[in-house]
This record gives structure tokens, C-alpha cells and sequence, in this order.
């Protein structure tokens, strides 16, 4: 007889338990990093097994949402990929440019630090004041945090260098203020931006928008998942809309692929063909 | 054959060893080999064209989900970690760098030797770091085979001497017998 592996039979398990308790659906992660964040948790709280986390994920609240903190990777910069927002002042912020009210979506914008650096073009290129940018994310920590948006000083001198390599002209320094070692983002930069929870997988079209940016997120989703999200976003855009993917991530396994124009394929941007 | 795949973990001095490897090993060479080389997180990726043009073998920057296919050669994405998959295909992801590393050679060579168990080869070359420690333990531990070169030969000697004090090696050798090992074991 063949045996299934028990860490296989026991990862699953543990995913049902979070998703039946507490509704966050991991089930259609990518599972090798999965494994690896519950993994990690596991060393750290000296348990023996992951059937004994599961015990304490059913019972203790403060216990799970640890794990699920895990599970959500948060790690997000300001011009992340200069290029890409080099890009996105080129090719897609003339596109803006022809609509009187402009609507963005970021979608799993954790910390903050995309919208923030997409309202900082915005303002560069005029589109600020007619702009409501949505930002959306499952994990209301790490939206609390954005809405703050108080960010560790000493990230500044990298942010500063994306900023300049992503053709950004003016002072860095002049977004935010400096107070001990903590770097305040400009109130002029938050009053646009509504931050909001939305789960991807188990939530529906969030609002009609110009432009979705979903970065980094679908890397974490088996093709099924990121196929079924697309169809969210491909709804969710206006015609001639835009769609900005990380830059490890593409439109291959939607079936939607055929509906987009390609603007920049490095960069991946992609533009909803008019129906 | 008995082996599936190869993982291959390098740090400084990697460039010069791949390099070395890589022209060595003849275009028949079907098992498929999956490397992480420690570069900058601003680095592009010319420089896996540059081996590829040295290599018969075919080397490519690997995709998210991509299948790994025999004869092909996979290198890790500057910033990006790279797992593989039971289904053997690939996953990236831009979590928080391990071992002050992104991509990490503990992160791909634990998750290869998930899906690969006794069938995966791991391979630690010249560094000077401790990445890859944990990982070639977890090769061990799944039944794989652990090669590192001999720390005495590598340009940086610290990452083969690190997995050799922590883990039962079963070949500590120079470069160009890590070759002919890999030549009689495929
Ligand atoms: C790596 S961050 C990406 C941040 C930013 N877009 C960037 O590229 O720098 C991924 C974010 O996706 C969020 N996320 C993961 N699964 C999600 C889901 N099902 N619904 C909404 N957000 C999700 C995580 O909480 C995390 O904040």
C-alpha cells in the first residue's frame, strides 16, 4: 500500500481549519512556499507537529492570526522595479490623461508604498486632484500601516535611488517629513486614497476603474487561482482600461490573455481591448 | 537514471565556477540542473546569457510556474526567491530575504528536496556565506546526494566549509572532479 506524505495530508488540513474558522482561503496558494511559512512557524512555536497547530489555530485566536500573517507576504517597497513606473509615466499616464475623473485600483497593496509612489507621479503629472485611488489588501495590519504611512527613515536613501532611476525629477525628500528615524508621508499625498479591505479570492469586483495594479500578488497563486482573479480585474476595468501585472507575472494561463493589447511586455502592461 | 535533478547553490566566486562547469558538461547532459547564484538585487540578467552562450546545455533565467524539463538549465531571477513545486514546476517569490539572501540556496534546495526526495543531487560551490547549510541538510534528510567543492580549491572557501561542518557529505571535491562524478552518475 501507498502511503500519501503526512506533512502533504497535514498542510491541507491546517488550510481547511483556517478557511472553515476564520474564511482567509490559502487552499490555492502555490504550496511550496506555503509549506515554508508554516514551516518556519511551526520552529517558532516549539510544537511538535503541524496536526498540534491546527489545534491551536481552532482555538486561539491570537495563535492564527500569527499564521496567517505568515501566510500573507507583505514585503513591498516605494519604486519597486523603477522600470516599471518609467514605463508607467510613458505609456500609460497619457492614457489617464484623456479622462476628466481617473480611477485606480491596487490590489494587495500591503504597506502602502505602491499607492504612495503612484500618488507621487500623479501629483509630477497634474492627475492628483481628479484621481481616487482605491487600495485594497486582505490584511488589515498591514493596511493600517499604509494608512499611517510612517515608514523607517533608513529606507529613505533606497526609495530616494528608485525614485530617481524610475525618472522622477523633483526632491524626493520634499513627499515626507523627517521626525527621529521615522520618514511621515505629505497629507497632500493620503487625501485621495481610500484604503479598504477586499479579499481577491473570496470577495467580488471591488469598483469600475481605469487602471488595476496588482503586483506581486498572483506570483503566490496556482494558475486556477490567478486565472479566476484575472476575470476580477478584467471585469472590474473600463474599455481601453489598463492592467499592470509584477514583473514576474503574466497573463499566460488566463483565458483572458486574447482581451488585452500588450503596452509593454517587459514591464507588463497590458491594455483591455473596447468589447 | 537515478537522479532527477541537479541543485546548485554559489556565492562569490560562483560566476568563475558555473562558468567552468557549465563549458564542461556535454550537450547530452538530460538531467536538469537548477542553480542560485548570489547577485545584487539591481543586477539584470546578462549574465546568464553570457553562460549560456559558453554552454551547450540550454540555460535560461527560470519562469514562475515553468515545467522543468530535462537538458534545460535553470537560474534563479535577481530579487526573487525560487521554489520548486511537487509537480515540478517553479514558484518565485519576493518574501523576506534568508540568510541575507533573495534568492536564497536554502529556499530552493529545501523545497527541491520535497519534490525530488532521493532523486535530487545538491551541489554547493564557492562562497562566503552560510547559505545553503540548512538546505543541503534537508537534501540529506530526504535521502538526496550532497557533492560540495573541496573549500581548499574554491575562490571563497567559507560556504563549502560551512555545509561540510554541519551536514555527512558524500563528495567533497575540486570542480573538475565534480565533473567527472556527474558525468558517470547521469
Ligand atoms: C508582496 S505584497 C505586494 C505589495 C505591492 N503590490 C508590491 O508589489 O510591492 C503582496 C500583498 O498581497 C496581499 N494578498 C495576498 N493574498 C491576498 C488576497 N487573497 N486578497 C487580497 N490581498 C492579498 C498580501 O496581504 C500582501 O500585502
Amino acid at each position: 500500500m501507498e502511503y500519501k506524505d503526512t506533512s502533504d495530508i497535514e498542510i491541507s488540513l491546517l488550510l481547511d481549519a483556517v478557511y472553515k474558522k476564520y474564511g482567509y482561503d490559502f487552499r490555492q496558494y502555490s504550496e511550496a512556499h506555503i509549506r515554508r511559512r508554516i514551516m518556519n512557524r511551526l520552529t517558532l512555536s516549539g510544537l511538535g507537529s503541524i496536526s498540534q497547530m491546527q489545534d491551536f489555530v481552532l482555538h486561539d485566536k491570537s495563535f492564527a492570526s500569527l499564521l496567517i500573517q505568515d501566510l500573507s507576504i507583505t514585503v513591498t517597497e516605494m519604486f519597486r522595479d523603477p522600470d516599471f513606473y518609467k514605463a508607467l509615466r510613458e505609456k500609460v499616464i497619457p492614457v489617464l490623461k484623456t479622462y476628466p475623473f481617473i480611477k485606480i485600483w491596487h490590489a494587495g497593496c500591503s504597506t502602502g508604498e505602491e499607492a504612495y509612489s503612484m500618488a507621487i507621479i500623479l501629483r509630477e503629472e497634474g492627475l492628483y486632484e481628479r484621481t481616487t485611488i482605491y487600495a485594497t489588501d486582505f490584511n488589515q495590519q498591514a493596511l493600517n500601516k499604509a494608512k499611517e504611512g510612517i515608514f523607517p527613515a533608513g529606507l529613505m536613501k533606497e526609495y530616494t535611488l528608485n525614485y530617481q532611476l524610475s525618472g522622477g525629477k523633483e526632491s524626493f525628500a520634499g513627499y515626507y517629513t523627517s521626525s527621529y528615524d521615522m520618514a511621515i508621508i505629505n497629507q497632500a499625498l493620503k487625501k485621495n486614497i481610500v484604503w479598504a479591505n477586499h479579499n481577491l479570492v473570496t470577495d467580488s469586483v471591488f469598483a469600475e476603474v481605469h487602471l488595476v495594479l496588482c503586483r506581486n500578488v498572483l506570483i503566490y497563486f496556482e494558475r486556477s487561482l490567478q486565472n479566476k482573479v484575472q476575470k476580477l480585474f478584467y471585469d472590474s476595468l473600463t474599455n481601453g482600461g489598463v492592467l499592470c501585472l509584477g514583473s514576474k507575472e503574466s497573463l499566460r494561463f488566463s483565458d483572458l490573455q486574447g482581451e488585452y493589447a500588450v503596452l509593454d511586455q517587459k514591464r507588463r502592461i497590458f491594455k483591455k481591448k473596447y468589447e | 537514471m537515478k537522479y532527477e535533478a541537479i541543485v546548485i547553490g554559489a556565492s562569490s566566486g560562483g560566476l568563475n565556477a558555473l562558468t567552468f562547469l557549465f563549458s564542461a558538461l556535454p550537450p547530452g547532459f538530460s538531467i536538469p540542473i537548477i542553480v542560485v547564484q548570489h547577485v545584487g538585487s539591481r543586477s539584470d540578467s546578462q549574465w546568464i546569457d553570457l553562460l549560456n552562450d559558453k554552454s551547450k546545455l540550454h540555460i535560461k533565467e527560470a519562469d514562475e510556474k515553468e515545467k522543468i524539463e530535462p537538458g534545460h538549465t535553470y537560474i534563479a531571477p535577481p530579487n526573487y526567491h525560487l521554489l520548486v513545486e511537487k509537480d515540478k514546476t517553479f514558484s518565485l517569490a519576493a518574501s523576506e530575504r534568508v540568510n541575507f539572501a533573495r534568492p536564497s540556496i536554502d529556499v530552493l534546495f529545501e523545497s527541491a528536496a520535497e519534490a525530488y526526495k532521493d532523486k535530487l543531487i545538491g551541489i554547493i560551490l564557492t562562497g562566503s556565506n552560510a547559505d545553503g547549510t540548512a538546505g543541503m541538510q534537508k537534501v540529506k534528510a530526504c535521502g538526496g546526494l550532497a557533492i560540495v567543492q573541496d573549500p581548499e580549491t574554491a575562490e571563497s572557501p567559507l560556504m563549502p566549509a560551512s555545509v561540510i561542518a554541519n551536514t555527512a557529505i558524500d563528495y567533497v571535491l575540486p570542480l573538475e572532479n565534480i565533473i567527472n562524478l556527474l558525468l558517470k552518475l547521469y
